[in-house]
């Protein structure tokens, strides 16, 4: 057998295609008798905003502790930043920020943050400007000095974003990261996910804000009951076809027949609705419907919205169940 | 160092909430009150046999005795007290679910807290003992025959008390946790004077129940080594002279603990924690 050094070895790693941010393979966490995780399978791609959307109880943040190695899973397997799930050098690479959290009431926030320094291992001499970025970045500057107990809570959760983004991390994890905030704070956290993707951060936002991921994430998965139901980039999620409302004049024989050759056709008082069709279609449309004598006075593409697509898909999962709570086995 | 880190976190933490400050503050209450006690054996009558410095020898060595008796016990509490939150408040007030994402490992978290805990008890312990026998020489005179070594057995029991919470407070609430480290903690101490009476009754029976759970929980082990050690020579002889009956008295040791028995204490304290190591490195937080 040949042998190889480790200088051509490590040199076949870095030829390598860059491992996904995460990819999990059938995961399960099992509570007794209760099944919070039901085989989660998805793979998040480097650099970009990844939403995972759920109703409550769906498993989501049962799935992140699972891949912060806060839980341990009864099956399946997952790598996070190419390293099994839990692995102590890859969390040198990864923020995170809980849902429910608190830090210690009687540390100063400048206090937290450098404890984190510590605990991330971050050298020293770095320690100083990580925090000053970390406290400008979530805008609590102002706030360094106090205790922690006397912050309120959409403070605290500013302070938990700047702890989970400190040491540039390759990947964070925000498990509702807008919980507790009022608009300004949610605004707030929405350019720093903005940021962050422009900086090449991955970021994995648990949340079931839809207006939120909507208009932050580049990918998203839904799950329920412990699965992934959907999982695609925003477009492929809410489906590529256009809803087509019409408002149309002189429409002849010939028109109508163009119209039902593009899609379903529905035929209302006020104008026309057209369904199926692709959005790349219907500029040429319109010139077909010109070209046939019609007058065209308005064309209104509509996409279907990421909560329309949601609803439907939780619909289609489980017709009728008010209960989306982890189930038994 | 992570291990570092943590402990300087928990002593930190004692320090801003005020304990620290507590203590010291009801020490030197205790210390004053002691120290008028001192000075009123001085003007006790001593009649019967024996002089005057024997008389005031067996009273400020029995006082002394019952002093460290309180401290032990209110280590062992303060310890129970301490330890049982130590790991399950921080589970359920999530402070742990940002810290232990962090590149450390949970036996260091654990460790951390141990050291941190166990400074706060030794220095508490020492120097609480140390500022009594100080006070009993400078009322009195009188300093027990070794004074350091009836420190490291007092502290040795509170690091009993303490690693045996810290084990609680991985699975157990704080209040459950600290209620059966301290209710163990008397069974053990009443099992140690069952075990007593059994020896002044030659029952072996009711000798064994002693053993077996100094065994189990070596506090009462460990404060019979303190009282030998605090002991002077004179009280031997007076209670050597009293027969095998004086075995039942708690305040009187007439052994050191053998050398097995010291390895079995340290053997149970580094067993106890690495059952903490398993049970907290298991659990889903």
């Amino acid at each position: 057998m040949q042998t190889r050094s480790i200088e051509e070895t490590a040199a076949d790693v870095a030829a390598l295609p860059a491992s996904p941010a995460i990819h999990s393979q059938g995961l399960v966490k099992r509570y007794g008798s209760i099944v919070a995780l039901d085989g989660l399978s998805m793979t998040v791609p480097r650099g970009e905003v990844f939403g995972f959307l759920g109703p409550n109880g769906a498993g989501k943040t049962t799935a992140v502790k699972l891949l912060v190695g806060l839980t341990r899973p009864s099956g399946g397997e997952g790598w996070v930043l190419g390293a099994p799930i839990g692995d102590r050098e890859a969390r040198r690479r990864i923020g995170y920020l809980p849902e429910l959290f608190r830090y210690q009431d009687w540390l100063e926030a400048r206090e937290v943050l450098s404890l984190h320094c510590e605990l991330a291992g971050i050298p020293r001499r770095r320690r100083a400007a990580e925090i000053a970025e970390a406290l400008d970045l979530v805008g609590l500057t102002d706030r360094a000095g106090d205790r922690v107990g006397t912050f309120s809570k959409g403070m605290q959760q500013r302070l938990g974003l700047g702890v989970a983004l400190l040491g540039g991390p390759e990947l964070v994890l925000l498990d509702e990261p807008t919980s507790a905030l009022d608009p300004v704070g949610r605004h707030d956290v929405r350019e720093l996910i903005r940021t962050l993707r422009a900086r090449g951060t991955t970021v994995f936002l648990n949340s079931h804000m839809l207006t939120e991921v909507e208009q932050v994430c580049d990918r998203v998965a839904v799950v329920d009951r412990g699965q992934v139901i959907a999982l695609g980039t925003m477009d492929e999620l809410r489906g590529a076809d256009t809803l087509l409302r019409l408002r149309l004049g002189r429409v002849s024989e010939a028109a109508l027949e163009a119209l039902h050759r593009a899609g379903a056709l529905d035929v209302e008082a006020d104008g026309y609705t057209l369904r199926g069709v692709g959005r790349d279609a219907v500029p040429g449309l319109v010139a077909q419907l010109v070209g046939l004598g019609c007058e065209v006075y308005a064309v209104e593409p509509r996409g279907q919205s990421l909560e329309d697509r949601f609803l439907e898909l939780l619909g289609g999962n489980d017709a009728g169940a008010d209960n989306r709570a982890p189930h038994h086995s | 160092m992570p291990v570092l880190t943590i402990a300087r976190l928990t002593i930190h933490e004692t320090a801003r909430k005020k304990l620290l400050l507590a203590l010291v503050i009801i020490t030197i209450v205790v210390a004053l009150l002691t120290g008028w006690l001192f000075h009123k054996i001085l003007e006790l009558p001593c009649t019967g046999e024996g002089s005057r410095q024997m008389c005031t020898t067996i009273t400020a060595a029995t006082i002394l005795m019952l002093l460290s008796f309180m401290f032990s016990f209110v280590l062992a509490l303060g310890a129970a007290f301490i330890a049982s939150p130590s790991i399950s408040a921080d589970i359920e007030s999530g402070i742990f679910l940002s810290m232990l994402t962090r590149p450390i490992r949970r036996s260091d978290v654990l460790l951390g807290k141990w050291l941190g805990l166990a400074t706060l008890i030794a220095v508490y312990g020492g120097a609480t003992a140390a500022m009594e026998f100080i006070i009993s020489r400078i009322a009195v005179g009188y300093m027990p025959p070794h004074p350091v070594l009836a420190i490291v057995y007092i502290v040795a029991e509170g690091l009993v008390v303490l690693t045996l919470s810290v084990l609680f407070s991985t699975r157990l609430s704080a209040i459950t946790g600290g209620i059966i480290a301290l209710v163990l903690f008397g069974a053990a101490w009443l099992g140690g004077i069952t075990g007593s009476v059994g020896a002044a009754f030659h029952n072996q029976a009711i000798e064994n129940v002693g053993t077996i759970t100094s065994l189990i929980l070596p506090t009462d082990g460990l404060w019979r080594g303190a009282i030998y050690n605090l002991e002077p020579v004179a009280m031997m002889v007076v209670q050597q002279g009293a027969g095998r009956a004086e075995s039942a008295n708690p305040f009187f040791v007439n052994a050191p603990p053998a050398t097995p028995y010291i390895l079995w204490s340290i053997l149970w304290v580094a067993g106890i924690f690495g059952l903490a190591i398993w049970s907290f490195a298991r659990r889903d937080l």
